[in-house]
Formats: structure tokens, C-alpha cells, sequence
């Protein structure tokens, strides 16, 4: 049954618990940088009082989103794909250099930054191409493609260099193995991480002899099943001793030190708390510090004290730890999970396959900025730069995390199940 | 499969993050300290210490302004060494040294660079301190004594050490904490509480003002006062007494149990404990392992009290009535026990009574009633310990509870002790072979402390309170309760009469006839007490121990005295004449005996005392 406009019903949980993200953010961006100089609210001056004209703005936003029409979103996605593309390209030309990294245009006094838009975009995109009847995941034709829309922006980003949101395209593996990508991707994917991370704790001679015992044992086992053959299981072997080999390569030749220290403190190699490690470390105790209380609301002392860097951006849950506590963290941890679950609730339920590729590519782009975010800021992974959405400070980011949300949610309010 | 997998992942990852905050947050509280420690600057406040005054409100110790260079090895910057030397007056590899000291200690925390600067000093350094960032100068009060005496008595205060630090966090590095004696036993009172001022910090070390505008800031208390029992005029007399002589003079209000004097010697001026040159004196009287200067006598020496416990051994043999005080006892120049064995006694008339066995000190009459109280009873065992339990009612044996805190508990045997050296029972023992414990030799060991408070209950005809030294803190007089508590011994009030008749006789023709001092009704009881030392290994006799017990007056005592001088020969020579100067001075005030107060004055025992480190033979009792 089609639904006539005046008759579209949202899912007010997801917009109830967008606001609620929104609201706990900007009351912890506004402890981090409220000082003695602030005259007041809307001193726009002061970061605080910035953020809350972006959540201003992106009310606006919210309301033209869900204003237009389903069908233009998946009309228009190859055009908005080209269009990101384009102001990704863009910044090699026009780019503001801000910290060492080339992702911004400069307009006025403002900055905005392409790159959080293009999510959206390639997420579009993505739904676009999958749900074409002519796709077929099993093949390798439109496999490559589609890793290649992927792979372009990414591709774009990385030498801004922003490494951090480049990593970001891996999380588009879940909505491409949820529309049929054979598993044997995720598999080799999740192997590959396995055996780079491997290899860096533990030395290449492990490594590789962990492979040929491992090897060997499962070719043993099954060979009292079937006849095999043992090349195949040698081929095995040798490449992923020979990945291991190029990761150290890699490692020590292609990365740069401060790449090699991030992996070094996670793994716990290197423990310098004062020089590259400051900022997990400091962090850590920010959010240690807290308790199970915290200590409340502007009274962080670790906050208050700026020692621990890029608090209002990346870092911004190191503020919640301290002055909220375990329970104040646990509920920000609590709202993501109900975030993400319930989009991939929704995902499941749409009847169009564009917009199921669409919510599942949302909820793996927030799982994945939260992952990491969370898990960098809790020293449970090295140190890469990515905001946590709709809690770090910063325009863009809010109103490409807005948006990637709220055309779910206009594609949702489509559906039939809600009359 | 493919729609659970994402879910499954997002849902692990709540979990593992759920249990990182819990471990961050909750499980490890060691970023709690951490985050204290670099965004929070502690300053602190030293209030003045209590001031400590004598029993007649003399001003004993007060304080004086001291100056601390102190460290934060964090907030260090590259500075001009060389001066900073010239300016503290030390090398710059003592500097050094210091500094990495500091720093292993603790980065964060502040250490004592160099200590108890003077005014002059500190007027000096203060104006270039600016130059030296990390370094900062903190003000303490250190003691000002008014006197030269009672350095047994008043302690000192010194440094906290690691572990004090460790096990109490009120301490930090460089605070001053009472070490022995009342600085010790009252710190808690003295020293009163610091003030905090918590200031915040930011990332570059800046402080950005007073932390949650210094709702935690407190304002240091005052130490309070204390005024002790001590009488400042007796104890100095004591101490110029005991010149050139080992051993201690302990004086009490029987009717109160408060300390009038606690002399030990030798003693030290308490000012050589405070300031710069602390350090060197002590360790230059830490290392005096002859005269023993640290060693409070008084408190710490066991000692054979000798003749005076025969006081005791009477009172024990009335309350079991195996005596009566008509009952004459023969002496044969000495007590004869076991196979011809005889315990010697000196030329006195024969037979004696009860008073008369006092007043003459006789070894026989004593050693008789002794046999008699064991072998009332079916084994020598039960003997032993009845007698014991007598004498622990005295507060002998056991530590006495006083409020200082150095101490010994002496020594009372029981039938354990003779069990063990006896090997009972393969082999048996009888009370003769205990026999030396009735005058007070034997196992018998007792402080000049415990003496004393056998000497007040005595003089108090059966009960004591216990001996302590504080009088009143800050304004009020109120005491720790037990202070307040009367404890009475095992023997009835009736049987204390015919003995301190007994001592009365000591001073009216007994062993210390001549030292009656005119005006005042004296009891009391000289002592010898044998003892022996180890030279290379071999035990070797040094001349007796000189002892005194006496109080006064007989009725209603004002002074119970217990006198003990090392190797000072027979009980009267010169315990015995310290012990009557002492209550001379102490009920009128004045000295008319002068022939005798300078006799002691001058008199000196090192050469005695010299004896045994000759490495020549040497005769004793001579």
C-alpha cells in the first residue's frame, strides 16, 4: 500500500535518542571549554556556544531531509556520489591546511569539511548499486565495482592525509556482506587484520611458524576425510608468511614513527606516558579518575586543566568518564548500542533493498566510529582520529552524521508497516 | 548469519566496553591518585606546635621559625647550579646527589633540598628564589627549648621517615613528627592539624587558581599546650645531682601517681636536637654506645632493685601470715639453705623483728619469711606464683602503662621460668633454690620506675595510681580517664604500718642514720645490688649497684623517690644521699646541708665507670 504524504510516520526512538547523543555532547563540550573568559550563552567566541548554533543548523537540515521525497534520494544518489567525489578532489586545489591535514574549505570564518559528507554519499551510492537488479554480489564483475565506489573516496582521503576517516570505508564490508559478499571476504579481511597485528606483538618468526603448525594441523585433520592437495595448503602457508614478511616491511619502512608508536603503546611495547603515549595516557586517567560518579559537571580536574588534548573533538569521551563517571558512561555507551541495534532493526525491516544496503550502511559507519573512538580514548586501541558522532565538537561532522541519519530515517517513514 | 553478524559484533563491543570503564573507573583506583596528583597543586600551612610548660607553669619549650628549601623534581628548570650553591653554602655534587634522591623518591612530590635554614639565611635566599623554578621555600616551626635538662623527658622532633609516610597519610615528606618522649607520646595534640590549600593546575603547569574556588582549602589549628607533672626546679637539681654518674632519679606523687622528676643519666641538652647541626649531634650521641646518653635509664634500665624489694618480701610474709611482727629471727652472719650453702649477711644485732630486719637490712630474717611464703604452699610451683601475683599487683613485672613511650617491663619469675631453667620435671626445684629473689636479687629485675611505683603504693599503704606525666591539656586539667583510676594491691591496709615503721627505723638507726634530714619524717630502704657484665666472653662482677626507695613525709606523702646509680658501691653512699637532697629540695624548697650537696656535686664515678674498657684487671667495691 503506498503512502500518501501527510500519512509518513518516523521512528521517534532514533530521533529521541539522536537528540538525547546531541544534548549530552554539547553539555560536555560546553564543560571542556567554559572558562572565566565567557560572557554568556551565545558568546560565539567561545566553541560551546559554535556547536550550539551547528545543532541549530542541523535542525534545519533534519527538516529539509525528511521533507523531500524518498525516491529523490535513490534518484539522486549517483549525482550526490560524483558531486562528493568532486569536493574531495577539490581540496587538492582549494584545501585549508588546519593541523598538518588538508580536509577543509574555507568559507568566511567558517570551516567545513567534505570528507564527513562523503559517508553519506558513498553509503547512497552503495545502496544504489546493490539494489540494481542486475547486481549480483556472487560475481566477481560487480564486486569490483562496487569496492571501487568504495575504495575512491577512501582512496581521496587518505592523503590528505586523514588515514583516521579513511578507515572509516572498511565498516561498508557489513552492509556488503549483509546483500550477498561471500564470507570468505570477511574472513580474509578479518584475517589479514589478525595476522598484521600479529605480527607486530609477536615478531615475524612466530608468526610464520604459528602458520605452518596451524596449516599443518588442519590439513591433517581433514585429510582422513578426503584425498587434498598439499599445495594448496603450502601456497596457503608460504602467502601469509609471506604477508607477514611485508607487514614488517611495511611496518618499519612505509609507516611513519608516529604510526609505529600508536601500534607500539597499544600493544604494550612502549610505555613513555610524556611523549607519544600522552594522550591515550592522560585519557585514561581522565577517565579513571571518574569513579563510579564522577565528579560533576564542570568539575573535572583533568578537564579543567586541558591535559588532555583535543578534548572537545576526539577525545570528548574522556570528559564524560571523568565527570560523569561509570554511570554517566555507561548510559553514553548504552544510547550508541540502542542507536545502532535499533537502525539495524529498521535495516532488516525495509522492503526495498536500497534502503536496507542504506540503514546497514548507517549503523556500520556509527558502530565503527564508535568502536574506534571509545576504544582509542579507553586505551583499548592505538590512537586514530576520528570524532565520535554527534558528541565531538565540529559543524561538519555533526551534519554529516545528521544527515547519514536522517535520510535513513526519511527512507524509513516510507515504509507501509507503520499503518 | 547475515543479518546477525553485525549485531553480534556491536553487541560484544558494548560488552567489552561496559568492562574497560568498570576496569578504568571502578576496579583500579590508581587514576584516581594520578589525576590528584598532576592537575592538583597541595600547598601546606604548618601551624605552631603546642607549647609545653611544667607542673608550676614554667615555660618549658616553645617554638622558632625554620625555612625548608624544598623540591619539585617535575617542575625543574635548567638553572645556575653555581649559585644556587654559593647561595645554600653546599657542593654541587652534594646538590646533585640531593636532587636525584629527590627525584627517586617522587617526581611529583615534594622533597627537602636542604633543611631548617636560619632567618639570616632564608632573608638572603628568598629574594632570588624566583630564579630557581621547581624550588620553593616552605616555613615549619621547630622546638625553642627554655632549658637545658629533661631531654629524656620532652623527646625531640625530627623528619618523618618512609614509613611513617606509608602508614599514615597525614605525613608527607619534610613534615616534623614527635620522636621519643612526650613529643612523641602527645604529637597528636601538640602538633595540631596543617592547613591545605588545593590549587589547580593546567597541562603546563600554570595554576589557574584556588581549586573549586577552595571549598577543600582548610586554615591550620594551632597545636594546644600541654603542661606536664614534671617539676622543672626538681628535675634540673636531679640532673646536676647525677653528674658524672650513671643511672636515674625518679620522683612521684604518691596520692596523685604524677611524675615530679624523671632524671636519667647522662642526658644531653635538647637544644643539640634542633636545627642544622641535629643530624651530627645525634649520631654523635646515637654512636656514644658506653655513656649510652639516648638510653633512658629510669624507663629502660632492669636493674636488681637489692635490698629495697626486701620491703616487698615483708609485705608478701605478712598478707600470708607465715610472719607476725613480734617474731625474732636469729642471724648467723648470713641465711644457710641446701648442703652448707649460706647466703651471707653483714654484722647488725641478733636476733630481729619484723622492723628491726628492715632497719638493719638482715639477709637471714628476709630469706626465712621468703622459704616460708613458697612453702606454704604444696609445691614450690604454687609458691612461686602466689608470690608473683603479689608482686604484679604492684605494677612489677609488666609494663607499667606510664605516657611516655619507652619502656621495659622488668622482670618477675614465675614457676615457668624455674620450670625451663630447671628442666622440670626431669629434675626438681625447691624454694631455696629461688632464694636470692627475697632481697632482691636472683631473677628479680626491676625498672627505677617500677621501683618508685612500689615505693608511692607503699607510702600510699596499699594502692597507686599510675605514674604518668601529663598534667593538662590546653586549658583544661581533664586527663586520660585512666590516669583517674586507683589500683590497689593484694595486701590489706593493716600490714603496710609495721613495715614503713620498719622504714622510718632506716633513717633513724638503720643503714641510712646519717642522712636524716632535720624537720622531716623520712622512709626509706638503701640497697646493694650485686651485678655482672661479659668482658671477652667471660662473666665478671662490677662494682654493686648503689639503690634508694624512700618517700616522705611518713604521714600523707608528698614525694616517693626511687634513686639508682650504677656501680655507686653500698645503697647509702650514693643513691641514698641524692634521694635526701632530693626531698629536701623538693618539701622545703632549700638545701641546708651543704657539706653533703657538694660532696655530690663534685663527686664522679667515671673512673669507676672506666673499670671494665682498661683491658687491666681491676678490683671492685672498693
Amino acid at each position: 500500500m503506498a503512502v500518501s504524504r501527510g500519512y509518513v510516520r518516523f521512528d521517534w526512538l532514533t530521533i529521541i535518542v539522536y537528540f538525547a547523543l546531541v544534548a549530552i555532547g554539547w553539555i560536555n563540550i560546553y564543560s571542556t571549554s567554559i572558562d572565566d573568559s565567557a560572557t554568556g550563552l551565545f558568546d560565539f567566541s567561545q566553541i560551546y556556544a559554535k556547536q550550539l548554533l551547528w545543532i541549530a543548523l542541523s535542525l534545519l537540515i533534519i527538516v529539509f531531509l525528511l521533507a523531500l521525497e524518498t525516491k529523490f534520494y535513490e534518484r539522486f544518489s549517483s549525482i550526490i556520489y560524483i558531486v562528493s567525489l568532486l569536493t574531495l578532489i577539490g581540496l587538492f586545489f582549494f584545501g585549508k591546511n588546519i593541523n598538518g591535514a588538508t580536509s577543509w574549505y574555507a568559507i568566511g570564518g567558517f570551516t567545513i569539511q567534505p570528507g564527513e559528507f562523503a559517508k553519506a554519499a558513498t553509503a547512497l551510492a552503495l545502496g544504489k548499486y546493490v539494489s540494481d537488479i542486475q547486481t549480483n554480489m556472487k560475481e566477481f564483475k560487480h564486486q569490483w565495482r562496487v569496492f571501487l565506489i568504495i575504495a575512491l573516496p577512501a582512496l581521496l582521503i587518505i592523503p590528505q592525509p586523514d588515514p583516521g576517516s579513511a578507515l572509516v570505508y572498511a565498516a561498508f564490508i557489513f552492509p556488503l556482506y549483509r546483500e550477498g559478499l561471500p564470507f570468505v571476504y570477511l574472513l580474509t579481511g578479518f584475517f589479514i587484520a589478525a595476522l598484521f597485528i600479529a605480527t607486530l606483538a609477536f615478531g615475524i618468526v612466530w608468526v610464520s611458524l604459528g602458520c605452518i603448525l596451524i596449516t599443518a594441523w588442519i590439513y591433517f585433520r581433514k585429510k582422513r576425510r578426503r584425498k587434498q592437495n598439499i599445495f594448496s595448503y603450502i601456497a596457503i602457508a608460504s602467502a601469509c608468511i609471506a604477508f607477514t614478511f611485508s607487514v614488517n616491511y611495511i611496518f618499519n619502512n612505509v609507516f611513519e614513527q608516529r604510526h609505529r608508536d600508536r601500534f607500539n603503546i597499544v600493544l604494550g611495547k612502549e610505555t613513555d606516558a610524556k611523549g607519544i603515549g600522552y594522550n591515550t595516557n592522560q585519557s585514561e586517567i581522565a577517565i579513571g579518575s571518574g569513579g563510579w560518579t564522577g565528579k560533576g559537571w564542570t568539575q573535572g580536574t583533568q578537564t579543567k586543566g586541558n591535559f588532555v588534548p583535543e578534548q572537545q573533538t576526539d577525545y570528548i569521551f574522556s570528559t564524560v568518564g571523568e565527570e560523569w563517571g561509570f554511570v554517566g558512561s555507561m548510559v553514553v555507551v548504552i544510547l550508541f548500542l540502542v542507536l545502532i541495534v535499533r537502525v539495524l532493526v529498521l535495516a532488516e525491516r525495509q522492503k526495498n533493498q536500497f534502503s536496507r544496503a542504506y540503514g546497514y550502511s548507517v549503523a556500520s559507519i556509527l558502530f565503527i566510529h564508535f568502536f574506534v573512538n571509545i576504544g582509542m580514548v579507553t586505551g583499548l586501541l592505538p590512537t586514530v582520529g576520528i570524532p565520535l558522532p554527534f558528541f565531538s565538537y565540529g559543524g561538519s561532522g555533526l551534519w554529516g552524521f545528521t544527515i547519514l541519519l536522517f535520510i535513513f530515517i526519511r527512507l524509513d517513514g516510507s515504509n507501509s508497516y507503520y499503518t | 548469519m547475515r543479518k546477525l553478524l553485525l549485531l553480534i559484533i556491536v553487541l560484544i563491543t558494548g560488552v567489552v566496553f561496559a568492562g574497560r570503564l568498570f576496569y578504568l573507573q571502578v576496579y583500579d583506583d590508581s587514576f584516581q591518585k594520578l589525576s590528584e596528583n598532576n592537575a592538583i597543586k597541595i600547598l601546606y600551612d604548618y601551624p605552631q606546635r603546642g607549647y609545653i610548660f611544667d607542673r608550676n607553669g614554667k615555660l618549658l619549650v616553645s617554638n622558632q621559625p625554620s625555612y625548608d628549601v624544598m623540591v619539585i623534581p617535575r617542575d625543574l628548570k635548567p638553572f645556575d647550579t653555581l649559585e644556587f650553591c654559593s647561595l645554600l653554602k653546599i657542593d654541587p655534587e652534594e646538590l646533585n646527589d640531593r636532587l636525584k634522591k629527590a627525584r627517586v623518591w617522587s617526581p611529583r612530590l615534594p622533597s627537602v633540598i636542604m633543611p631548617q635554614l636560619t632567618k639570616t639565611e632564608y632573608a638572603y635566599l628568598s629574594e632570588k628564589m624566583y630564579k630557581f623554578k621547581g624550588f620553593y621555600i616552605q616555613k615549619r616551626s621547630l622546638r625553642d627549648y627554655k632549658i637545658e635538662h629533661s631531654a629524656n623527658v620532652l623527646g625531640y622532633i625530627a623528619e618523618v621517615d618512609n614509613r611513617i609516610i606509608e602508614d599514615n597519610p597525614y605525613y608527607q615528606m619534610g613534615d616534623l613528627i614527635g620522636k621519643q618522649g612526650v613529643e612523641m607520646q602527645y604529637e597528636e595534640i601538640l602538633r595540631g592539624v596543617k592547613g591545605v590549600k588545593y590549587i589547580q593546575k593546567d597541562n603546563h603547569n600554570r595554576e589557574i587558581g584556588p581549586y573549586k574556588d577552595g571549598i577543600y582549602d582548610t586554615i591550620p589549628q594551632r597545636g594546644t599546650d600541654i603542661t606536664l607533672t614534671i617539676d622543672a626546679v626538681l628535675q634540673e637539681y636531679g640532673e646536676t645531682l647525677m653528674v658524672n654518674k650513671r643511672g636515674g632519679i625518679v620522683a612521684l606523687e604518691p596520692a596523685t601517681g604524677e611524675i615530679l622528676a624523671l632524671v636519667a643519666a647522662p642526658n644531653y641538652d635538647p637544644s643539640l636536637l634542633v636545627g642544622r647541626e641535629r643530624s651530627k649531634n645525634f649520631t654523635k650521641l646515637w654512636y656514644d654506645t658506653i655513656a649510652k646518653p639516648l638510653f633512658d635509664r629510669v624507663l629502660q634500665g632492669e636493674y636488681p632493685p637489692g635490698s629495697p624489694f626486701k620491703a616487698l618480701t615483708a609485705l608478701i610474709g605478712l598478707q600470708e601470715e607465715v610472719i607476725d611482727t613480734r617474731e625474732r629471727i636469729s642471724c648467723y652472719g648470713g641465711f644457710v639453705y641446701g648442703r652448707g650453702r649460706k647466703l651471707g649477711c653483714h654484722a647488725h644485732p641478733s636476733p630481729l623483728a619484723m622492723q628491726g630486719g628492715i632497719a638493719n637490712s638482715c639477709n637471714s630474717y628476709f630469706c626465712t619469711v621468703y622459704k616460708r611464703t613458697i612453702e606454704k604452699y604444696p609445691s614450690p610451683q604454687e609458691g612461686i606464683d602466689n608470690w608473683r601475683n603479689h608482686l604484679t599487683s604492684f605494677g612489677l613485672g609488666d609494663f607499667l602503662g606510664y605516657d611516655l613511650p619507652s619502656g621495659r617491663p622488668g622482670k618477675i619469675p614465675s614457676s615457668k621460668t624455674y620450670n625451663a631453667a630447671y628442666d622440670y620435671p626431669t629434675y626438681k626445684w625447691y624454694a631455696s633454690a629461688t632464694i636470692s629473689n627475697a632481697i632482691g636479687q636472683g631473677e628479680v629485675l626491676l625498672t627505677p620506675m617500677q621501683m618508685v611505683n612500689f615505693t608511692a603504693a607503699i607510702a600510699n599503704r596499699g594502692w597507686y595510681y599510675k605514674p604518668h606525666i601529663i598534667k593538662g591539656i590546653g586549658s583544661k586539667d581533664s586527663l586520660p580517664t585512666e590516669y583517674g583510676l586507683k589500683h590497689y594491691t593484694t595486701i590489706d591496709k593493716e600490714h603496710f604500718e609495721p613495715v614503713i615503721e620498719g622504714l622510718f627505723d632506716v633513717y633513724n638507726y638503720g643503714t641510712a642514720s646519717h642522712l636524716k634530714v632535720p624537720g622531716i619524717e623520712i622512709c626509706g630502704k638503701t640497697g646493694t645490688a650485686e651485678n655482672y657484665t661479659r668482658i671477652d666472653g667471660k662473666r665478671v662482677q662490677l662494682t654493686d649497684h648503689s639503690v634508694f626507695i624512700a618517700f616522705a613525709p611518713k604521714d600523707n606523702p608528698k614525694i616517693a623517690i626511687a634513686v639508682f646509680v650504677e656501680n655507686g658501691y653500698w645503697g647509702s653512699r650514693w643513691a641514698g644521699r641524692i634521694a635526701s637532697l632530693m626531698i629536701e629540695k623538693y618539701i622545703k624548697g632549700e638545701i641546708t646541708r651543704t657539706d653533703l650537696e657538694s660532696f655530690i656535686l663534685n663527686g664522679s664515678l667515671q673512673d669507676e665507670y672506666a673499670k671494665p674498657y682498661s683491658g687491666e684487671p681491676f678490683r671492685i667495691n672498693k
